[in-house]
């Protein structure tokens, strides 16, 4: 695979750079681009000293992670800067046109017809209350090309969306994800721009659909020979897709060059961080936690070996959830999220369950916590059946198995404090007397490595990372038994990420817990996983120890989701990976 | 779809049944006695009264009363009042008026909040978004009546572009007046409501997205912009149309109107039972059906929106 890739590039680079008489002529060049943003608090700078060139034809990847300025350095080349920013200095060069300043009529010719744009969110970037078909027409009419139902229906299906022409009269809401960006790449591509601006085309994508979705993007700008910019977070995607990389870090580039070149020889220290810390599936466990489980397992070897055979302290069988989903005229039809799904959880590791959305792997989670009711199959704690718990026994069950859930943005009260947020389950539960849940406060505080001073801030002035260590420490305040994270490090980028995983490991090791991990990240589950459940469609598909299911996968569908990951297929030298 | 509509018309049944029985216990328990209101100052012969009570099933005990009254109403015949009109004669006498006036008001506070609405939000914080939102604070603060005698004054009196009252034929020109100072603070409300939700979705994803595929800027504010914003808008409106179709008994009062409002407001002072019961249930069957066809709007406005 990676050896095809390289050379599918390889080629592409001599084919889509054509040498006109005079030599090259960069397609995009930023000059010494500075961005400041108006704020009620003076002008901040955004971007610094930015420079970056774009052959035609040629593929590159800006890296960096959110609030690094790479989105915003890229909408400042087809004049998208919000309204509060404005290019302070150095200039943007289209084509040897010098548009930093050009006036709007100029900057609206060229949206569309020369620059198109690929923006990441398939579900906010398309207008609800338009067809598919209306937005791909105006497109098309705005930019002075033919634009009836068949030439929308071409654009539609060149893009790789089946059956266009009917599709086309569909409404946003009645596409998936993945049709949805299919559409957005439709629209960005239609008018044939000379270079493409795709900010994370596919982040918000499953990783199969993102792999689909990126080979039709990479097959249509090769036939069309579209330069393309592309925005990621991700350094594997961005090496395996870019011939150039640059990567920015607080505003400013701090290397650019070859892609495969940064990604063996990082030179700056922010881009072997970020080399290091991503997640690819070459990673191995993170040690901590198992170091910790082979020392007990040395001292106990004979007793340790039976005793682990029996102590699961969850144990799912069969589990089951059926929805009703409401039809017109009253009738409802039975569908099945979660079928017959049985997995256990050894006391002490970690038990990942992967699947793509819409596999039900949240319902599964949401029906282990106690939240959702099973429809039937059993979920047994520490030998006891949940489903069958009264109110006070759930009450005592909910102290012994905690949650994190993914968006720490989302999980936090923004009106509680981070002491109160922090204290509130001791408070519920009625553990302890004030002094002493103070105490309890600092102590987690200190475990997942924040201030005490902290105790006072709101949520509102933490960073992701930050709010995600407060939200473990929340889960971790009734000294539970069991933690359930739902997505828990999806949200965040991939350095923080790393840092996260390793806290969980560490507390795992320290605290003796078990950790249920809902993702849809195949590399995640690598780094922290013991044993892996593969969910699709609601059923198991297979199950293992992560080095069986990684090494040597069984069903053709865990096959092709560890092939989606990006970067799977880049051949990197040892020391690196 | 059409289920749906079904639906919510049969939904009226119970809030039909619900308000006139309440209108109806509100009524009768008023204190004093009702054939006083008929006879007035000199009174009338216990016979008279007698006979009054019987036309009118004053003697029957509430449930009766009550059960005629609907029996009445299935059968398209409100009865008549204390004067002995029939009611439905004059609802349909004054209605027509009442409709004009809260048709044209409707108008214009939509067009006129509507773009106010739409440049106060895409000139967020300059001089003209400060001041339209300051001048229609004070639309909002001050009462009605002040506003409305006040631009009688000016405009009526004054100014004599209008005639300060309105006659019994109500013509276009002479309901123009009541009917811009009908529609004055619903205007502010939607000025306000449509500049909140212009600046909220000017900021959208799919707004940068219309921007980047190359359409013109008056392009992406009609189509992307304005569309999206004008959901809450209409909403607010329809609930308004209810409102504005049951009279505006101030408005309507200061410019001397002959319509719905006025109407309700004789007869509440009369003690006229059956009038004030009748036009009462009107309304509330007027606002059900504004509030429908505001639902039906809402879902061809977002094809999000399903009726099932």
């Amino acid at each position: 695979m990676g050896n095809h890739q390289g050379g599918r590039r390889a080629a592409r680079t001599a084919a889509g750079a054509p040498t006109p008489s005079g030599g090259p002529q960069p397609l995009l060049e930023l000059r010494n681009l500075a961005i400041t943003f108006a704020t009620s608090n003076g002008d901040v700078p955004a971007v610094r000293n930015a420079h970056l060139t774009v052959m035609p034809g040629e593929t590159v990847a800006i890296v960096g992670e959110s609030g690094s300025g790479k989105s915003t350095t890229a909408l400042a080349a087809i004049g998208l800067l919000p309204a509060n920013g404005r290019v302070s200095d150095g200039s943007i060069i289209f084509d040897g046109e010098d548009i930093t300043h050009a006036s709007e009529k100029r900057i609206v010719e060229l949206r569309g017809s020369s620059i198109g744009m690929v923006p990441q969110d398939p579900m906010s970037n398309l207008n609800p209350v338009w067809k598919i078909g209306f937005q791909v027409r105006e497109t098309l009419r705005a930019n002075g090309l033919p634009s009836g139902p068949s030439d929308v229906a071409k654009v539609l299906s060149e893009a790789g969306l089946p059956d266009a022409g009917s599709r086309a009269n569909q409404y946003p809401h009645e596409f998936s994800g993945g049709m949805r960006q299919r559409a957005l790449i439709a629209i960005g591509l239609s008018c044939r721009p000379r270079l493409l601006i795709a900010d994370e085309p596919t982040s918000a994508l499953d990783v199969t659909v993102q792999r689909q979705i990126l080979d039709h993007l990479d097959t249509m700008t090769e036939e069309l020979g579209t330069a393309v910019l592309l925005i990621t977070h991700d350094l594997g995607l961005a090496a395996e897709r870019a011939h150039k990389v640059i990567v920015m870090y607080k505003g400013q580039v701090v290397e650019a060059g070859p892609a495969l070149e940064l990604l063996t020889n990082p030179r700056h220290p922010y881009t072997q961080k970020l080399v290091a810390s991503a997640p690819s599936i070459a990673s191995r466990r993170i040690e901590s936690a198992k170091k910790a489980g082979i020392e007990t397992g040395d001292l106990l070897a004979p007793t340790a070996s039976k005793k682990a055979a029996l102590d699961r302290v969850i144990e799912v069988e069969d589990l089951t959830k059926v929805f009703k989903i409401r039809g017109s005229w009253g009738k409802s039809t039975d569908f099945t999220a979660v079928d017959r799904v049985s997995f256990s959880i050894a006391r002490g590791t970690t038990t990942a369950v992967v699947g793509e959305s819409g596999s039900g792997k949240s319902t599964v989670a949401k029906m282990v916590l106690g939240l959702e009711g099973a429809t039937s199959g059993s979920i047994r704690f520490d030998g006891v059946d949940i489903t069958t718990l009264g109110r006070k026994e759930m009450f005592d069950f909910r102290r012994r198995v905690q949650p994190i859930f993914q968006d720490p943005y989302g999980s936090l009260d923004p009106m509680y404090n981070i002491y109160r947020t922090i204290e509130e389950p001791l408070r519920v539960h009625g553990v302890g007397t004030a002094k002493s849940r103070e105490k309890k406060v600092r102590q987690l505080l200190d475990q997942v490595a924040l201030p005490s001073a902290m105790m006072q801030r709101f949520p509102n002035e933490l960073s992701g990372g930050q709010r995600q260590r407060v939200a473990i420490a929340r889960a971790l305040a009734l000294d539970p038994e069991v933690v359930i994270c739902d997505e828990a490090v999806s949200a965040l980028d991939v350095l923080v990420q790393a840092q996260i995983l390793n806290l969980l490991a560490d507390l795992q090791s320290e605290l003796g817990l078990s950790y249920l991990f809902i993702t849809h990240d195949l590399a995640v589950v690598r780094q922290i996983a013991d044993s892996v459940a593969v969910m699709k469609k609601g059923r198991l598909v297979e199950q293992g120890t992560t080095d069986e299911v990684f090494d040597n996968p069984q069903t053709a569908y865990t096959q092709a989701l560890l092939a989606a990951i990006p970067g799977a297929g880049l051949v990197l030298p040892p020391e690196v990976a | 779809m059409a289920w749906y509509i079904v639906r919510r018309f049969l939904q009226l049944i119970p809030v039909f049944l619900g308000a006139t029985l309440l209108v109806y216990f509100l009524v009768f328990s008023l204190p004093g006695d009702a054939t006083a209101a008929i006879c007035g100052e000199r009174g009338c012969t216990p016979a008279v009264i007698a006979g009054l009570r019987e036309q009118y099933n004053l003697d029957q005990p509430f449930w009766i009363q009550y059960l005629l009254y609907l029996k009445g109403v299935v059968t398209f015949d409100l009865g008549t009042n204390f004067s002995g009109r029939p009611i439905a004669t004059i609802i349909a006498e004054v209605f027509p008026t009442t409709a004009k006036l809260a048709i044209m008001a409707l108008v214009i506070e939509a067009v006129f909040g509507i773009a106010f609405g739409l440049i106060a939000g895409l000139r967020k914080g300059k001089l003209f978004d400060s001041s339209v939102l300051v001048l229609s604070l004070i639309v909002i603060a001050v009462p009605i009546f002040v506003l409305g005698f006040l631009m009688q004054f000016l405009i009526g009196v004054k100014l004599q572009w209008t005639n300060p009252t309105v006659s019994g034929d109500a013509t276009f020109t002479e309901l123009l007046l009541p009917a811009v100072v009908l529609g004055l603070v619903s205007f502010a409300y939607v000025l306000r409501l449509t500049r909140t939700s212009i600046i909220e979705n000017v900021n959208a994803d799919y707004v940068r997205t219309a921007t980047a595929k190359g359409l013109s800027r008056k392009r992406v504010v009609v189509v992307h912009v304005l569309r999206n914003s004008l959901i809450p808008v209409v909403t607010f409106l329809g609930a308004d149309l209810g409102a504005l179709m049951g009279g505006a008994i101030v408005t309507e009062g200061i410019f001397n109107v002959n319509g719905v409002g006025n109407t309700l407001y004789r007869a509440v002072l009369n003690g006229d039972g059956p009038m004030v019961v009748s036009i009462v249930t009107f309304l509330i069957l007027i606002f059900c059906l504004a509030n429908l066809l505001v639902d039906l709007l809402y879902a061809w406005l977002d094809p999000r929106i399903r009726y099932a």
